[in-house]
């Protein structure tokens, strides 16, 4: 039961962060891990930033 | 579960909706609660989604869950990350859920709840989801690509271009509606003006917060934000009554025009995450538990309908905007219903993010009925106040007067119950000075809103702040639209002129993007102003314009989803599009041929326009014009008026011609020829199906 409340709580924040363009840091840090590990992995500060430009930056994101 | 109790489970959800379907139909004149309204929404959603959906799934589209997903193919943590169901889920409806959905059914309530509450069912089963299922799937299997895209390798290069031109003026006139909005329900009221003056230095702080004080934090920001934003409703109240600081914000609408104008421009350029992005956190979490919040209290509280379920005034006659049930009420309607827009979202962000394509039917199908349902909360909303008083609010001062009495003796003649008295203590209910003419849906939707919230929190006491909450939400979320939209629509235009003149094209030049901004506000802008001084209050021009052009790319969109059946060799089940796609092309094409050439001045272009010009010539002054200068302003603007209509309806039939064109090449074929991304297998270790 207290497993499934936790995920619930997860999904919630993670849906919540994705809202506003964020996706999931650590699933970001597992891919260039996994998939580029010879490439620099950006600090949570830059990936946080880059998706902010990225959001924003010109492209039609919201509905009326 | 076995066959036979998941049949019999359905029966029952249909027996319930049809028996709630009956308590609404019989009910002789006595007013109704809105709990019918919701049960009969919820099964006929749920019915929908478990049959329709599921054949447009398995049966027209043939979902493929082997089948590779750009999440996967190009997955980069960023923007293609495979994502769950459920979390995407919440993305996708943030994305699509505005302020569309909440004013569309509080200005068709005039007609009464029954049209707007039948449109919003059908349109959503039949158009609105199945558009945005259906481009989710298609983008999905062309690598994520944006609806202009998806045209020019559908149906042409020419179609794709003036598509791409044709969403450019949805955003301006969306941006123009938007900003009227704001305009209207802030206008002389020092409360609602300070609040939402207030959201700027909040959100400049949050910004500083979330870039240098503590990187990346956005539930912490965004918790300092709400309690800031709490406690600036409260203060605004003090406000209202010190007379030094109420002066300061009581703001005529045209100076809040020109202040949103100058606001739009300036957000527009600073950098995203000073201004944008931080109002962005507290408008889509705000606009989230709002909607959760009002849907609790609608369930719960079930408030009665007061309004008639049909009004006199689908003959349309009606004060709030003009023109007659067909095909206006349609139009009046979009985001709900069937919304173009949306083809953009369904084409933007969520394809890249889907982690298999079988996701796309619980995305695409159930997001659109998810706000679906948001729209019938706002019809609930404003069929639950008092009818004398909806009309109070939502009928310009040139048909109603300025005064309480003048507005009670007009509406009563209508046939509507209300005393000057009611429509008073409603605005000191409200903590406003007057509620008349408070058109633009904003408004009434806030008094609908406090009454159901006060009933569940504060009571009486606590309405005020329900109102001033509720108009703050509203306001919240059309300022991150008009800051975004002016963005969006400056690096459009960038792209646009780029073509004929290099440097424009530099979006890291100030002075072309100076330009470019100054282009896209004065754009949005003439409308707004053109609208905020309008006798008939704006609405009546900006909205049905607003509904033509969303209206129009939904008819785009659904000629893409045809023209790619057609392509798929899927002709046999063509018409799940052919048919959504047909109706909003006739509603658009004659709302848009009446609004510009009907006889009657309250809804053709024209006919105002002549009535102006003959004015001139006799050397009479109509309101609000106060000189002959001004009056042939009006001529002007409704000529400008009336020819974007024309341009909405030539990018119809030209999108049209290009689609009938693809479909008869597809059938000349004997081989599909849809461009989609070549067959891959997901890989093995791709998260199961859920």
């Amino acid at each position: 039961m207290l497993d499934r409340i936790a995920h619930l709580m997860r999904h919630l924040t993670q849906s919540a962060r994705l809202m506003v363009g964020v996706p999931e840091y650590s699933t970001y840090v597992d891919h260039m891990k996994n998939s580029h590990p010879d490439k620099r992995v950006m600090s949570y500060q830059q990936f946080f930033r880059e998706r902010q430009e990225a959001r924003y930056g010109g492209k039609v994101g919201k509905c009326c | 579960m076995s066959p036979l109790i998941a049949k019999l489970g359905w029966f029952g959800f249909a027996i319930t909706g049809a028996s709630a379907f009956a308590v609404i139909a019989l009910q002789q004149g006595e007013s109704i609660g809105a709990i019918w309204i919701v049960i009969a929404t919820v099964c006929v959603y749920s019915i929908a989604y478990r049959f329709y959906s599921k054949f447009i799934a398995r049966r027209v589209l043939r979902l493929d869950p082997t089948r590779m997903t750009p999440a996967y193919k190009f997955n980069d943590g960023l923007d293609y990350v495979p994502t769950n169901k459920h979390v995407l889920f919440g993305h996708h409806f943030a994305a699509i859920a505005g302020a569309g959905p909440l004013v569309g059914p509080i200005l068709a309530a005039q007609m009464g709840y029954m049209p707007g509450m039948l449109w919003l069912l059908v349109g959503v089963v039949f158009a609105g989801a199945v558009q945005d299922f259906i481009v989710l799937f298609i983008s999905t299997r062309r690598d994520g690509r944006s609806l202009g895209d998806l045209i020019k390798s559908e149906l042409g290069h020419i179609p794709g271009m003036i598509a791409l031109f044709g969403t450019f003026f949805i955003m301006l006139i969306l941006l123009a509606v938007l900003a009227l909005i704001v305009v209207k329900a802030l206008a002389e009221s020092p409360w609602g003006t300070f609040t939402v003056a207030a959201t700027i230095p909040i959100a400049l702080f949050m910004g500083v917060y979330a870039r240098y004080i503590r990187p990346g934090s956005i539930g912490g920001v965004s918790l300092i934000g709400f309690v800031l934003l709490m406690l600036s409703i409260v203060a605004g109240q003090y406000v209202q009554e010190i007379p030094v600081l109420a002066a300061i914000f009581t703001l005529t609408g045209e100076q809040l025009t020109w202040l949103l104008i100058a606001y739009g421009f300036i957000a527009s350029v600073l950098p995203v995450w000073l201004l944008l992005a931080p109002r962005d956190y507290l408008s889509t979490f705000l606009k989230i538990g709002t909607i959760v919040g009002l849907a609790l209290g609608v369930i719960f509280i079930s408030p009665e309908l007061k309004m008639p379920a049909f009004t006199q005034f689908v003959d349309g006659s009606g004060p709030v905007w003009s023109g007659s049930l067909f095909p206006f009420l349609f139009i009046t309607i979009a985001c709900g219903a069937v919304s173009g827009f949306h083809s953009l979202i369904s084409s933007g962000t969520t394809p890249k993010m889907i982690r298999n394509e079988t996701d796309a039917r619980f995305i695409g199908y159930g997001a659109m009925l998810m706000e679906s349902f948001v729209a019938i909360m706002a019809l609930i909303a404003a069929a639950a106040l008092e009818p004398g008083v909806y009309f109070a609010m939502n009928s310009p001062a040139a048909i109603i007067g300025t005064t309480a009495e003048s507005a009670a003796q007009t509406i009563s003649q209508w046939g509507f119950y209300v005393t000057p008295e009611m429509i008073m203590q409603t605005a000191k209910d409200v903590g406003e000075h007057t509620i008349i003419s408070r058109t633009g849906g904003a408004p009434t939707l806030a008094v609908g809103m406090a009454q159901i919230l006060s009933d569940v929190v504060g009571g009486q006491a606590m309405m005020a702040f329900w109102y001033h909450f509720a108009i703050l939400f509203e306001a919240l979320f059309i300022l991150t639209a008009v800051d975004a939209g002016t963005r969006a629509g400056r690096f459009m235009l960038q792209d646009l002129l780029g073509s004929f003149i290099p440097s424009m094209k530099r979006t890291d030049s100030l002075i072309a993007s100076l330009i470019a901004t100054g282009i896209c506000v004065s754009g949005w802008g003439y409308f707004l102003y053109q609208g905020v001084i309008d006798p008939l209050g704006g609405i009546n021009t900006l909205w049905p314009l607003f509904g033509i052009a969303n209206q129009m790319l939904a008819g785009i969109a659904l000629i893409l989803c045809t023209s790619v059946l057609f392509k798929m060799k899927l002709d046999r089940y063509a018409w799940v599009t052919i048919v959504p796609a047909t109706w909003v092309m006739i509603c658009t094409l004659t709302a848009a041929w009446q609004k510009i050439f009907d006889a009657n001045p309250r809804i053709g272009f024209l006919a105002h326009a002549n009535l102006y010009k003959e004015a001139v010539a006799d050397g009479i002054l109509l309101a609000p014009a106060k000189s002959i200068g001004q009056m042939q302003q009006v001529v002007f603007n409704d000529y400008v008026n009336a020819s974007l209509a024309g341009l909405f309806m030539l990018v119809l039939l030209s999108m049209l011609v290009f689609g009938i064109r693809t479909v008869l090449r597809a059938r000349a074929t004997t081989s599909p020829s849809a461009r989609e991304a070549p067959f891959e297998l997901l890989p093995a270790d791709a998260a199961p199906r859920t």
